[in-house]
């Protein structure tokens, strides 16, 4: 992916900043334009999330492209954050130690490099709480 | 709304085809459904074409102008559509051709699919085929498309007690089915234990799990019911033809073991039909990993919710049973060129409801078809009967 990107979301990506809405009082992270519920009433703030959450599903990665392919096997999750809403995340931790309800936090790391010369890629994954 | 009826089918062998090109492949599908019909191509008032990406498995864009050329149907400067709905991009250039007969704006329409994903390598296709879901928050985070269907099956299993031998059942029902499909990538059977034998792709899912990488095309033609009779002793209506959308993203749904737009799909369709699910006598359903075809079984309501895993362990799902679930073979056993597969399910239940499916025949007098884009963010549904 291009760098423009990359760097337009750095803020959600590096602290996991989302938003809400106040007329509903829904949380969401990715970040939305407009709250799907309240569409055009719905007022759209920002929030940043706590990062701490809850493991609803996972799966353990062992095919992948090229750029993740140096990290396999690695874990994935479906994280339900405790606003309430969900996201796709990698768990840093031991495959077989992951269970459906295990308590994470995240944490900042590199998600990607683009080969030896291009870009490096930071990004919140989640780890054991 | 006219009554739609098709009229003539037509498919390429399924596989990895070195020995041919992206464009040849969608004009080898579109002259056997003209030569199935006993039509010209000067006939064809219109034509949709579904594509997951040109763009990305051979570098081409412009596929519907692309298609018309080369189909020589540019003589006539035929309105020529390229439709994209990731892997539901064959179901819904069904639909668009479906609509544009219904309502009267054309008579004679194509509807056609085709996918050339071996011109690349896999790990090009695994990235092209994340791109059905949501790049930025699943792909980036390292969620592959196997991956995610892999989540889908950890919350199913953990929900419902499916063991990982009910879910290997799956894909050796529909080996099984596809020995008979003359057009089938892999006609060749596979026990449980294979399935178990086989790479682990993304826990829990294993390679025999998923559906391969294909070269394929597929067309079908549409004309309103009133002229079917003018090319075919055996026209096949369209009963119903629907669809419906969700997030695209897996983790903002409701529930991650239901795809609520199969849900939305399948009733929209039963109702438009004035059908229910015990009126189908066999469905194609998407089963691009074993899962989804659990999930499919369930979310157009041939049985309830986590049941779907011991109908296919008794048989229940296989030709002979009370639902036969994909006697083509399914996306698994006979491929899954991803923009050509909607077309191919409805030419599958097309040739099942003229008697023409040798060797894995379905006696029945309606189908049906469910395709799904990523997943679950698109499912467009048919029914067909005679």
């Amino acid at each position: 992916m291009s760098v423009p990107r990359y760097w337009r979301k750095q803020q959600n990506r590096y602290n996991l900043k989302g938003n809400r809405c106040e007329t509903c009082g829904r949380y969401f992270f990715p970040p939305r334009a407009i709250c799907p519920e309240c569409r055009r009433e719905g007022k759209i703030v920002d929030y940043e999330f706590s990062g701490n959450g809850t493991v609803r599903t996972f799966t353990v990665i062992r095919t992948a492209s090229d750029d993740y392919d140096i990290q396999t096997p690695y874990a994935i999750a479906i994280i339900e954050l405790e606003e309430g809403t969900c996201m796709t995340a990698q768990v840093i931790c031991e495959p077989d130690e992951m269970y459906i309800g295990m308590p994470v936090k995240r944490v900042f790391r590199k998600v990607i490099s683009e080969g030896d010369s291009g870009v490096i890629v930071y990004g919140t994954k989640f780890v054991p709480a | 709304m006219r009554e739609v009826a098709v009229v003539g089918v037509g498919l390429t062998q399924f596989g990895e085809r070195w020995d041919t090109s992206f464009r040849n492949l969608f004009v080898e599908a579109g002259a056997k459904a003209l030569e199935d019909a006993g039509m010209s191509g000067d006939q064809i008032d219109e034509m949709f074409i579904g594509n997951m990406s040109g763009g990305r498995f051979v570098l081409q864009e412009h596929i519907g102008a692309l298609i018309a050329d080369h189909a020589g149907l540019t003589k006539n400067h035929i309105p020529a559509t390229r439709v994209e709905a990731a892997c539901a991009s064959g179901g819904l250039a069904f639909r668009q051709a479906y609509a544009t007969v219904a309502s009267g704006m054309q008579d004679i329409v194509i509807a056609g699919g085709v996918e050339k994903m071996t011109d690349v390598g896999g790990s090009e296709t695994t990235d092209a085929l994340a791109g059905a879901a949501d790049r930025e928050w699943e792909g980036l985070a390292g969620a592959t498309f196997p991956g995610l269907y892999a989540m889908i099956a950890t919350d199913y299993m953990n929900r419902y007690g499916l063991t990982r031998e009910q879910l290997a059942m799956v894909s050796v029902k529909n080996h099984r089915n596809g020995v008979h499909n003359p057009i089938a990538q892999y006609r060749k059977e596979i026990t449980v234990e294979d399935v178990m034998r086989s790479t682990l792709v993304a826990d829990p899912l294993r390679l025999l799990d998923c559906s391969p990488v294909t070269d394929g095309a597929a067309a079908v033609i549409l004309c309103p019911m009133e002229m079917a009779r003018e090319f075919t002793d055996t026209p096949v209506k369209v009963l119903a033809s629907s669809q419906a959308s969700d997030t695209i993203s897996l983790h903002d749904r409701r529930d991650f073991s239901t795809l609520d737009a199969t849900v939305a799909a399948g009733r929209r369709a039963f109702k438009q039909a004035s059908l229910t699910p015990k009126d189908i006598g066999m469905v194609e359903v998407h089963d691009c990993f074993t899962i989804a075809e659990l999930c499919a079984i369930e979310d157009l309501g041939f049985c309830v919710k986590g049941e779907a895993g011991k109908l296919t362990e008794d048989g229940q799902t296989a030709i002979g049973g009370s639902i036969p679930v994909n006697t083509s073979g399914g996306l698994k056993s006979c491929g899954h060129p991803v923009g050509a597969t909607g077309i191919k399910q409805v030419c599958e239940i097309v040739s099942q409801l003229r008697g023409e499916a040798v060797g894995r025949q379905v006696d029945a007098e309606i189908g049906m078809t469910h395709n799904v884009g990523g997943t679950g963010a698109t499912v467009v549904c048919n029914i067909l009967g005679v």
